[in-house]
């Protein structure tokens, strides 16, 4: 008899990549949910067009991998990898961060690049250094500014009615079956063009106006920013759910969050003026979709304990400073991609001690290396 | 990716000892070598070309002279006006470089060598500025940064300092070539996928008629920005990059199978 022998971790939880991609996608229901209830049909459109888009594009890639080889089997392996979930995962992320009428290419251009470019030309599932869809939003926004940022403000705002038929007309042709233009569904009752809260709180600080005074006008709504605000708190809900499940670490929501509070309760502090609240900041934009829905994914985040605690707080750092400074209104996806970059020298410096080794230094770091 | 830098290694010119040994034998003797040196410089020139636009490309497998690569192809015209100038500037300063081989220190050759490019890229630039002044400005800095172009200079040191002129010229010529095609490939990709259209603006290089030159491809509502800007640049050079990688990896699986098939001939002996 043999003593099977292995490194730790001796226990192992069994988890499939697809149950865990699963779960997750499950826990974006309720933040799908209120963007259709806040946004309408816009999103879920894009979530499906993202879907096809990005399956097709992932058998593409996988038959060009796995041509050589048994018939059979290559079918299986082609089988188990399209179906795991991932792509689709990516998929799904890329639909909800879309404004809800872009162009429908939007959508086909930004799920081929995430799968085709962004994962699959590093070597696929568990490869890439990048996280696929922010990549890919990232992409789009350069690429397309004037499509990525028409973004449509709330139903309740909205002059026309915005049924499933009149968003696939938006989506697909540009024009609702009225007749209306997107520049046209996103003014409001008074000819101004409406913009996302975080937007409309950038142009108007250029244009002097105090956060207060900005706060006033109807996009921000009663609280902090309408429909955003009841979005965020559903993503909310949903990663709160998945750190139950133990599907996703606590620390990196956690210390994104606390890195953001921080940031801007000290702006705050200091000129209230100028810069939004906290809640304000935690219930706009892709702020609790970025924290626990993309920053936690495993591939392109930091692995240990202490480097998801630096790579969280690294993280609300870029998004404060890009929303207050920068030239985009949310920085969630650029801050997301610049500690993807940073999470391989985030892990190097945080290694966590081996068991019955001294608390290491680079030497003896180095020598465990040889050793091994 | 690893690095394919190899240089092209001097070709031996012991054909040059040859010839002094040969004095003695007889002139059919003599006639007989000169082919062979005739045969073995044509081999050169042909190995030449074939390291200057494929094996050795300088953009695509020496990876030199990145900057402008990447920087100046949004458009064909602009790849096209960079390529002849960057392939002037190569020719010229490899035939200089070589045809004063002998009469240059070795400690101080790499600054001879700059100030030698540096005044072709003078020439070069003061020349666009008044013959072709649109694409003078839109390839802007990128023109008198050509001295810096690591592809010249490597060229240079590793081939024109060691080699007579002719040959000289001829490799700078094929290296030139080799680094313009790229450059072309390149800018037709990122301004078809970028604006839909090729050669546009080409009468800013070649004059007032290569205005008719411009092909619409496909109307587009609104520029693929990223084609246009930097980032597209180095995606579509990795794709080229793997393209040729391809392409090479595809001619490697071709090969044994012409070997086998010649070993595999057989003899038939008449006995009658």
């Amino acid at each position: 008899m043999a003593f099977w022998i292995a490194s730790s971790p001796h226990n192992h939880n069994q988890a499939e990549t697809s149950s865990l991609m699963r779960l997750v996608i499950y826990a974006l229901f309720p933040g799908i949910f209120a963007q259709w209830y806040f946004f309408g049909w816009g999103n879920l459109i894009h979530i499906s067009l993202a879907v096809a888009t990005a399956l097709f594009c992932e058998f593409l890639v996988l038959s060009l991998r796995t041509k050589h080889g048994n018939q059979g089997t290559a079918k299986q392996a082609i089988n188990k990898q399209l179906f795991d979930g991932s792509a689709i995962l990516t998929a799904v992320l890329i639909g909800i961060s879309l404004p809800a009428i872009a162009p429908w290419w939007i959508t086909v251009i930004g799920a081929a690049f995430a799968i085709v470019v962004v994962k699959q030309l590093y070597g696929g599932l568990g490869h890439n250094p990048f996280n696929p869809a922010m990549a890919a939003y990232v992409m789009l926004l350069i690429s397309f500014p004037v499509q990525m940022t028409s973004w449509q403000p709330p139903l309740a705002l909205l002059s026309v009615d915005l049924s499933l038929s009149n968003t696939l007309n938006t989506i697909f042709t540009g024009f609702t079956s009225e007749g209306y233009s997107v520049e046209q569904l996103r003014a409001s009752v008074d000819g101004y063009t409406m913009a996302t809260p975080l937007d409309t709180l950038k142009t108007d600080a250029s244009l002097g106006l105090t956060v207060y005074e900005s706060m006033e006008k109807q996009v921000f709504g009663e609280h902090f920013s309408l429909g955003w605000e009841w979005l965020n708190a559903a993503f909310l809900l949903g990663g709160l759910f998945l750190i139950v499940k133990k599907a996703i670490a606590w620390q990196t929501p956690v210390s994104f969050l606390a890195s953001l509070l921080i940031c801007t309760f000290i702006a705050y502090s200091i000129s209230p003026d100028s810069s939004a609240s906290t809640m304000f900041h935690w219930l706009s934009g892709g702020c609790m979709l970025g924290a626990f829905f993309i920053l936690t994914d495993p591939v392109t985040g930091a692995t240990s304990v202490k480097g998801r605690l630096i790579m969280g707080a690294l993280a609300g750092f870029f998004v404060y400073i890009i929303r207050d400074f920068g030239g985009y209104p949310d920085g969630v996806a650029f801050s997301v991609l610049l500690c993807n970059m940073a999470a391989p020298l985030i892990d190097q410096y945080t290694r966590p001690r081996t068991y019955g080794h001294k608390a290491s230094t680079p030497k003896s770091s180095s020598k465990q290396e040889e050793a091994k | 990716m690893t690095n394919n830098n190899e240089l092209v290694s001097t070709p031996e010119s012991n054909s040059e000892a040859g010839i002094e040994s040969s004095t003695e034998h007889s002139a059919e003797n003599n006639a007989a070598l000169q082919l062979e040196k005739k045969m073995a410089l044509k081999k050169e020139y042909k190995e030449l070309a074939i390291q200057g636009l494929w094996k050795n490309n300088p953009g695509l497998v020496q990876l030199l002279g990145l900057c402008p690569l990447l920087a100046v192809t949004a458009t064909v015209t602009n790849a096209l006006g960079l390529g002849l100038a960057t392939l002037l500037v190569l020719v010229c300063s490899n035939a200089t470089v070589s045809a004063i081989r002998h009469w240059v220190p070795k400690e101080i050759r790499i600054p001879i060598f700059v100030l030698i490019i540096a005044a072709f890229v003078t020439c070069v630039q003061l020349l666009m500025n008044a013959y072709t002044f649109g694409i003078y400005q839109s390839l802007g800095i990128f023109l008198p940064l050509i001295v810096t172009n690591c592809a010249i200079i490597g060229r240079a040191e590793a081939y024109a300092s060691k080699n007579p002129i002719k040959q000289a010229s001829f490799d700078g010529l094929m290296m030139g070539i080799g680094f313009a095609l790229v450059l072309i490939v390149l800018g037709a990709i990122r301004e078809i996928l970028g604006q839909g259209t090729l050669f546009d603006g080409a009468n800013l290089l070649l004059g007032d008629w290569a205005s008719v030159l411009r092909i619409e491809v496909y109307q587009l509502d609104s520029q693929f920005l990223l084609a246009i800007l930097p980032p597209g640049a180095f995606i579509a050079m990795g794709f080229i990059i793997a393209l040729k990688n391809a392409i090479d990896a595809n001619i490697k699986q071709r090969q044994p199978k012409i070997t086998e098939q010649a070993i595999e001939r057989v003899r038939v002996n008449f006995e009658s």
